[in-house]
């Protein structure tokens, strides 16, 4: 219970230094940059291809189970649009994300600390705290709502393939479904937990990498810690925004 | 002028340095000698604040370093260099990129004036034609050599050298301490330099201070050195085969 306070103390104390002033906000700007791609841009390819799949077999699944004359065939777009929009698009993102940006985060904070070039930062009078994780903090905020958003739309377009083509559900039907009763607020509540995802990726992974000791094999259990306690923060926060955002 | 006055550091309740005191001048190279972890390292990082000390001082020049909060200290390190003994540079920039990196964080020069700088320093430590090589396709010499170039790059008055050439042929680890001595009267800095390497105490080590155990044993010079009464620094200095040689035909 103590470590856990501690732990606990340690990472609002590092979120402090994180959230100071910084020194020189035009050399923070490029570094912002870099994540933007480093973290954002080069996870579009995987959530795409996730979500195409995660909607297709969505829309399979939900016709499967909807063999009934009694039920409209366009419910089965509807029911892809609202699983992708409530729940996949964000929280299945969002831990796929925790895997590849959570442990690249934690290996590359890791790495730098057990080779010392975190103390180099800090001996030259660097917030070596605020320079290294505050531009990851603001890419994946401003990055991670665009790849669910993304996501949204290429698991919707996933689900319409695949139901097309295996012949489940008509075009017209998939199209007047996913239209049918839909509730615009569903996105912002998608967004809203996209940004609290991002925050706890981002800032659990730059605490693990870089408070490591030790050598290579303590970056590596640093980078699973990190991954590990994103994904049941994540879990955990998706229950509470759930209750939050939708009772 | 760097002063140490009554230095404790522990960790976890394990005494690491106790009751250092020691004066390191401007212009010298200042040598910290010690078998592996007698200390050194927690004494040098400690001096630059890496290391949050249990008691004592820590002055530069007539400034209390221990005592100033993160700001204060922060102006004080804009004027401290340092060679770590991994080099620490860092993996994703260029050679251009690390040596530039300082002037890009702490100085409003544009971008002609720091790339004029870079190059004078790279020139200086003899790294030519590698600007945009990175860290990892460098030599291990040559490493030590830009971060050198990286650590005087604001021109510091303080300039501090983790075992500087661990991991060197002697040939390299030679140029390596040449290099640091020369900079060290061409600037007048104040260098403090980690070894454990006597080829380096005989050459550059114009003031040396023998750790063991976490305590100071001896303090004096190269000159001085061959001929100490301290039992234990005899034992470190004339450890191996030709230095024993060396020893019986002084006798």
């Amino acid at each position: 219970m103590i470590k856990f306070l501690t732990q606990f103390g340690r990472y609002f104390l590092l979120l402090k230094k994180v959230f100071s002033k910084p020194e020189k906000p035009y050399v923070y700007y490029k570094q912002t940059m870099h994540e933007l791609v480093f973290l954002g841009l080069n996870s579009v390819g995987i959530i795409t291809v996730i979500s195409f799949f995660m909607g297709a077999v969505i829309t399979l699944q939900t016709a499967y189970n909807t063999e009934n004359p009694i039920y409209p065939t366009y419910l089965i777009g509807l029911g892809c649009r609202d699983s992708i929009l409530l729940e996949f698009s964000s929280t299945i993102t969002a831990l796929i994300l925790a895997g590849k940006v959570g442990s690249n985060i934690a290996s590359e904070l890791g790495t730098m600390r057990v080779t010392e070039q975190i103390d180099a930062l800090e001996t030259m009078g660097v917030n070596s705290a605020s320079y290294l994780i505050l531009p990851k903090i603001i890419a994946t905020l401003l990055f991670n709502p665009i790849l669910t958003l993304i996501s949204i739309s290429v698991g919707i377009f996933g689900g319409w393939i695949a139901g097309t083509s295996a012949g489940v559900i008509t075009s017209e039907d998939f199209v007047y479904g996913i239209q049918y009763a839909f509730i615009p607020y569903y996105v912002t509540y998608a967004i809203i937990k996209t940004l609290f995802f991002a925050f706890v990726i981002t800032s659990i992974s730059s605490f693990e990498g870089y408070f490591v000791e030790g050598g290579s094999l303590e970056v590596g259990q640093a980078s699973t810690r990190a991954v590990v306690y994103s994904s049941v923060l994540i879990l955990l926060l998706n229950v509470i925004l759930t209750q939050l955002l939708l009772s | 002028m760097i002063r140490v006055i009554d230095l404790d550091k522990s960790f976890n309740n394990q005494l690491v340095l106790s009751n250092i005191s020691v004066s390191f001048e401007p212009g010298k190279t200042n040598l910290i000698i010690g078998r592996s972890g007698s200390g050194k390292t927690v004494l040098l990082k400690s001096i630059v604040g890496l290391h949050e000390i249990d008691r004592g001082e820590i002055w530069y020049d007539d400034i209390l370093f221990n005592k100033l909060d993160f700001n204060a200290k922060k102006e004080i390190r804009k004027e401290i260099g340092m060679l770590f003994q991994g080099s620490a540079l860092f993996d994703s920039l260029t050679v251009e990129q690390n040596v530039k990196f300082p002037l890009d964080m702490f100085t409003d020069k544009n971008e002609e004036e720091k790339t004029d700088r870079v190059n004078f320093c790279l020139k200086r430590v003899n790294i030519i034609n590698a600007n945009r090589l990175l860290p990892s396709e460098l030599s291990g010499g040559m490493k030590k050599r830009v971060a050198i170039a990286r650590a005087i790059s604001l021109n510091p008055k303080y300039l501090f050298c983790d075992e500087p050439n661990s991991g060197l042929d002697p040939i390299t680890a030679i140029l390596i301490d040449e290099l640091i001595k020369e900079l060290t009267e061409e600037y007048t800095m104040t260098t403090i330099v980690n070894t454990h390497d006597m080829n380096s105490v005989m050459k550059i080590g114009e003031k040396i201070i023998f750790l063991s155990d976490g305590v100071k044993c001896w303090e004096g010079s190269n000159k001085e050195i061959l001929y100490s009464d301290c039992t234990i620094l005899n034992d470190f200095v004339f450890a191996n085969a030709l230095a024993k040689q060396l020893r019986s035909s002084l006798k």
